[in-house]
């Protein structure tokens, strides 16, 4: 298995499903080679062997790997060279079933790994350069990779039907050569809310505050200026509102500027980038979740915000609502209906304890393990289409 | 010859800054000037008197010894003091040394550095009040001549100032407020009994304070003699020069190294060879001179950046949002009676914390960047506004203890 990155050395959602995925995967019986581009220690994985270059050249030695999202693409580029060429000798060393890489950034090394081997390929796509580039065209270079390795792949996953739209008709890929596989949503370990982080917050709600969080790279993908303004609009007509913004990104220093021209820079908590227990703290906190992303092939924190009972606002553009039906949608551009959904949301208790009880029961049906064992019949068949 | 005077005035001013305070601290301590790794409020005063303070006031004690017409005035802010009492006992001795020539005037103004005349009258009131009590109780003189937070000044407060009692009050000699006048005259402004307006002359204070060794200056290197002869060809009538400038000027902003001591020991003296020549402080210079105008400041002019206005402080939104909201809490603050509240929310108040906020990078923002203790602007916004919601928490902490007591 070819990734970039696993928690907690992780920049987003993609280190989270890698891990999740190749650990039901061998409680499934599958013994997993992961293969990371970086130095970054994963020492108590143990379900599977977690495999890195030595790092023999010059290059800085990075505690975690460059952000996949923002790195410098020269420096992406020569960890990617590296981590090609550590890939071939594996595989010559000890040859897998199938190759499973996660998005562009393993993708060559996939490629390369079928053409020396003739191993069959699986290009997971967990969100294209069209998704990360929120509607602009993005790098022309990452769309070369994509379009060449989703061609060369025996076959692709996509996390959504979304995502699966999206590469037939941008990349010119088959359908019938694509399968969607939903992700699922790990339950998180604690449910308890150590409020001492967050006791400000937690004041505010004592005082009848509805609390609408969002988490996720701050990045043009995520839809956030728009979210902004459907806030100000929000607390325009109800002034009762806590917004909280958790993450970092390139963005965020436009999105403080936006939130004080907006007049609601009060209204709005940056807490930067957090995990762990201050992560879930923001679920158990939140009454309302809003994904307002532009486009993203699933969103994995929709599911986790579902499991902690929040209710959801997710854009259509967003691959989760295939999933989750127990919430309120939008288009991503709509800032009015936002805004109307999130007045809703804060004046009826009712409505928000239905959806959250709705999008409860549905992500409790979700697993990683149902994930996983799509995964197992289908390297199944690609080994018997080789055999 | 006629008489020629200079009156020269010099501004000392420390912030106490808010050291990195993120959403996760809220609640949690309060103690937002406390020095950590990356903010250290000790650290810079210690560098700064090293540089700057001692220094420059054994070059002005200096001066004052060996030249009798040599006189000059000081604004010193509640923040430093407070600074020198925790962290500099030898910088106040020494600031006491030159008050206790005789011949070094203390100017007043808000305690601390704040534009609590624009947001809060009754809470800039209390705040002159405060700097007039410190500077009685440690230097034990009371200033008469008012300057405001970066010389921020407009007709309104002329009139603050005469009702205030004060003689004078000192502003930027502004050309678009001046026209053809010339800042080397003593004014008045409109609405006032007595009050009269010393107006800086931005010129050969900015020579001083921002060229000086500005090596791609026309005029680089700045000698004694040159400077002597700007003075000179000033218009025999125009008989009072008022050279206004930030304290830091010499060893901080222009560098021992770059021969800055050297040269006002150097010009200094030298001027004062001529019998019609001779410095004041700033309340000589007001009684000294009768008003040749009087001077209307319709929008507040301040002696900051290529606009004169406060625009560095109040220019975006971010500085509106955390003025807006730390001024909200002043009722709140006030009825709480709870000294550390005050003191802190007061602090607050310094308008260091909003000038770190600034974005108006491209023209005068290589000042700012340099004086900003912060990755960015909006990690300043950021811990600032964190800032008030923790002293919100403490206001509603306080009302829980009072009602259960």
């Amino acid at each position: 298995m070819l990734g970039w990155e696993l928690p907690p050395y992780n920049s987003g959602g993609l280190g989270v499903a890698c891990y999740h995925l190749a650990k039901a995967l061998a409680e499934h019986g599958a013994d997993i080679q992961f293969v990371l581009p970086s130095t970054a220690d994963h020492d108590d994985v143990e379900f599977m062997r977690v495999l890195k270059p030595r790092g023999t050249t010059k290059r800085t030695v990075y505690t975690s790997n460059p952000n996949p999202y923002t790195g410098d693409l020269t420096t992406i580029r020569e960890l990617q060279a590296e981590y090609e060429d550590f890939v071939e000798k594996l595989i010559a060393i000890e040859r897998p079933d199938v190759v499973h890489a996660h998005d562009w950034l393993t993708l060559r090394a996939g490629m390369r790994a079928k053409a020396v081997s003739g191993v069959p390929l699986i290009a997971h796509v967990h969100a294209t350069e069209f998704d990360r580039a929120g509607g602009d065209y993005g790098d022309p270079l990452i769309h070369e990779i994509e379009e060449h390795g989703l061609l060369m792949a025996d076959h692709v996953v996509a996390v959504s039907n979304a995502t699966k739209q999206l590469i037939t008709k941008r990349y010119n890929i088959p359908s019938d050569k694509i399968e969607v596989i939903h992700n699922s949503a790990e339950l998180l370990d604690s449910h308890t809310t150590d409020i001492s982080a967050y006791r400000y917050i937690e004041r505010l709600k004592h005082e009848d505050y509805t609390v609408v969080a969002t988490i996720g790279r701050l990045t043009r993908q995520k839809g956030l200026t728009h979210f902004l303004r459907a806030a100000a609009q929000a607390h325009s007509r109800y002034s009762r509102f806590l917004f909280v913004i958790a993450g970092s990104g390139e963005q965020r220093d436009e999105l403080i500027e936006l939130s004080a021209d907006l007049g609601i820079a009060d209204a709005v908590i940056f807490t930067g980038f957090v995990r762990g227990q201050a992560l879930r703290d923001i679920y158990n906190l939140a009454d309302v979740f809003v994904m307002s992303s532009v486009s993203e092939p699933f969103g994995l924190t929709a599911l986790e915000a579902a499991q902690h009972r929040t209710a959801l606002s997710i854009t259509n553009q967003s691959g989760v609502r295939e999933v989750l039906n127990g919430t309120l949608t939008y288009d991503y551009w709509d800032e009015n209906r936002l805004a109307d959904q999130l007045v809703a949301l804060a004046l009826s208790e009712p409505l928000r304890d239905q959806l959250a009880h709705d999008a409860g029961l549905e992500v409790m049906q979700l697993s990683w393990k149902k994930v996983a064992a799509q995964f197992v019949d289908r390297y199944s068949v690609l080994r018997r289409v080789q055999a | 010859m006629s008489e020629r005077q200079i009156m020269l005035y010099l501004h000392v001013h420390q912030p106490f800054r808010v050291s990195p305070y993120s959403a996760f601290d809220i609640g949690m301590r309060s103690d937002y000037f406390a020095d950590n790794d990356q903010v250290s409020n000790e650290a810079v005063f210690r560098k700064v008197a090293e540089k700057s303070y001692l220094p420059t006031n054994r070059m002005l004690l200096e001066l004052l010894r060996t030249q009798p017409k040599f006189a000059l005035s000081l604004s010193i802010t509640g923040t430093f003091l407070e600074q020198c009492e925790r962290w500099g006992p030898d910088v106040l001795r020494s600031f006491q040394e030159l008050v206790a020539t005789g011949r070094v005037e203390i100017v007043a103004e808000t305690y601390y550095h704040s534009l609590a005349f624009f947001y809060s009258r009754f809470e800039f009131e209390k705040q002159v009040l405060m700097h007039r009590e410190k500077i009685q109780q440690l230097f034990g003189v009371t200033p008469r001549v008012f300057r405001n937070t970066e010389l921020a000044y407009n007709n309104e407060l002329a009139e603050w100032a005469d009702g205030a009692g004060y003689l004078g009050a000192i502003a930027e000699g502004w050309d678009e407020v001046l026209g053809w006048r010339s800042p080397n005259y003593v004014y008045t402004a409109p609405g006032v009994k007595r009050l009269k307006l010393l107006l800086k002359n931005y010129r050969l204070s900015d020579d001083i304070a921002f060229r000086f060794s500005n090596q791609g200056w026309a005029e680089w290197p700045l000698t004694s003699e040159k400077y002597i002869s700007w003075l000179d060809a000033i218009d025999d009538q125009e008989s009072l020069i008022n050279l206004c400038m930030d304290y830091e000027t010499f060893g901080e902003h222009q560098w021992e190294a770059h021969g800055i001591f050297d040269f006002m020991k150097a010009w200094i003296p030298k001027w004062l060879e001529s019998d019609s020549n001779s410095f004041v402080t700033a309340t000589q210079a007001i009684i000294g001179h009768e008003p040749a105008d009087e001077v209307s400041f319709e929008r507040t002019v301040t002696w900051a950046d290529t606009e004169r206005d406060l625009s560095a402080w109040l220019g975006n939104s971010m500085q509106q949002e955390a003025l807006k909201h730390l001024y909200e809490l002043e009722e709140d603050i006030l009825h709480s009676h709870d000294q550390e509240l005050m003191n802190d929310w007061r602090m607050l108040q310094t308008s260091d914390h909003a000038y770190y906020m600034c974005t108006k990078w491209f023209r005068d923002g290589d000042v700012h960047a340099y004086f900003s203790p912060y990755g960015s602007p909006y990690d300043a916004f950021i811990y600032f506004m964190n800032a008030i919601r923790d002293l919100r928490l403490r206001l509603i902490q306080h009302a829980i203890g009072e009602e259960s007591a």
